[in-house]
């Protein structure tokens, strides 16, 4: 197990290495933030709707749109010369090239979430303060959850003909719950709520992730192996 | 094992014949619902459309789970049957569900005074409809048959574990929709009378799926068997 971790961590690192060399996928999925950001304020009418009621939605549309950005480009990276073969001739069980993969999607994922955050506290007038680490706890179970499909997901699409249609298709009912669960917990958090009064969502977002991402690393070897 | 182009034919000729027993079952159930049961009181005869509504809802969710099963048991065997089996029933689910979405709103128009509603539970119905057409459409992409089996099976796989967070939701958030009155802990709170009209209903509509996934199955089997360099001139009998 312990080494199997190991090699998820160097499969992780060498995608982001790649990744932070080119930086045209990051920098595409942060500027699409930014920008569904600043349309979410200019297509609310400001007299009828404060900032503050749209605020979740808004945030977990900015969320959605920058993992499925980045989830695309997970797996095509590896289609171009043959990269994937490569990957799966090493010695490398299958598990950890898929926890590889997750990983470094959620890191992915999470410099997108950290970077649109504070665009989201600036643009929307909301005030985090106490909320800040529920928050944190929240989008971090959603995330999870999402991107863990998504990963295994992704390596599917990009072997088929439409590989950027696909993927957000097969992944939409399965961002249902993670998406109703973290924004119905984000609107309660921003409206000064404890986190410990909306346990049962929370539950649901961690059983989730415990679930999908059992069950995505049991079945990701019959996705890549012939 | 695949079957043979005889064998194919013949299932999907007994498909078909259970096919249009079904459909006289579904003309029974009609009868049934509007001349047997009671008019409820409160919803008055909108409520008649609960007898095809809620079969059809189970059966899309009970074949989603069966699509499950048997997806599960292909990733270990490798039987291109199942594989067929689960594509077949794919594509009948997907009518299920389109009959539980359309029903749907018509029922609420009058009831809940609109035709859609952002409520958990049809949110979530609406997604296992989503799902049905992700199947059907990562089908449709994939080139190579067995790459298909393998890609759908984790499809069908996760999809049947999405189910029960679908359930889970709808006692943990608000909802509109009546409260289970057949499928919970304590007796059906239903009077006898619409509830041998709603199992019957049921009935028919499992009827109905085996007959048209059988017409279903035959026809990918013929179809694979030509892939596969087969008598091509018998093609066009088994379909």
């Amino acid at each position: 197990m312990g080494n199997v971790l190991r090699l998820a961590l160097v499969i992780a690192a060498k995608d982001l290495r790649a990744e932070l060399r080119s930086r045209t996928a990051l920098l595409s999925a942060l500027v699409f933030a930014a920008l569904v950001l600043v349309v979410f304020n200019f297509a609310r009418d400001p007299t009828a709707l404060s900032a503050q009621a749209i605020a979740p939605s808004a945030l977990w549309i900015t969320f959605t749109f920058g993992a499925i950005v980045a989830l695309n480009r997970a797996f095509a990276m590896e289609r171009e010369h043959a990269a994937l073969d490569g990957l799966l001739l090493a010695p490398l069980p299958r598990e950890a090239l898929y926890l590889g993969k997750l990983l470094a999607n959620l890191a992915f994922v999470a410099i997108v979430e950290t970077v649109s955050l504070p665009l989201f506290v600036l643009f929307f007038n909301v005030d985090l303060g106490h909320a800040l680490g529920g928050l944190i706890a929240v989008i971090a179970l959603a995330t999870i959850g999402f991107v863990a499909v998504g990963t295994i997901f992704s390596a599917m699409a990009v072997r088929t003909r439409f590989a950027e249609l696909l993927l957000p298709v097969l992944l939409l009912p399965f961002m249902v719950p993670p998406l109703i669960g973290a924004s119905t917990l984000t609107a309660r958090l921003l409206d000064g709520r404890p986190l410990s009064e909306m346990y049962g969502l929370v539950r649901l977002l961690a059983l989730y992730d415990i679930v999908f991402v059992t069950l995505c690393t049991l079945l990701f070897p019959a996705v890549v192996d012939e | 094992m695949m079957p043979s182009f005889a064998s194919a034919r013949a299932t999907v000729r007994r498909g078909r014949v259970i096919t249009l027993l079904a459909l006289a079952g579904l003309a029974a159930v009609y009868v049934l619902a509007l001349d047997y049961t009671p008019v409820e009181l409160h919803q008055g005869l909108a409520q008649k459309i609960f007898y095809l509504h809620v079969p059809a809802a189970w059966t899309a969710l009970l074949i989603f789970s069966l699509m499950g099963v048997v997806s599960i048991v292909y990733l270990w065997l490798h039987d291109e049957r199942l594989d067929l089996f689960a594509e077949a029933s794919a594509e009948v689910g997907l009518v299920f569900s389109a009959v539980m979405l359309t029903t749907g709103p018509i029922w609420a128009k009058p009831i809940w005074g609109t035709w859609w509603q952002w409520d958990p539970r049809l949110t979530l119905t609406l997604f296992l409809f989503f799902l049905y057409v992700g199947y059907t459409a990562l089908r449709a992409s994939i080139h190579d048959p067995l790459e298909r089996g393998r890609f759908s099976a984790v499809v069908a796989i996760l999809g049947m574990l999405l189910v029960p967070f679908i359930h889970l939701s709808v006692y943990l958030f608000r909802t509109l929709h009546p409260k289970p009155v057949v499928l919970k802990p304590s007796a059906p709170s239903l009077p006898p009378e619409m509830l041998r009209t709603l199992l019957i209903a049921f009935v028919v509509c499992l009827l109905l799926y085996l007959g048209l996934v059988m017409m279903r199955y035959g026809t990918g089997v013929a179809e694979r068997l030509r892939e596969a360099g087969g008598e091509a001139g018998e093609v066009a009998d088994a379909g």
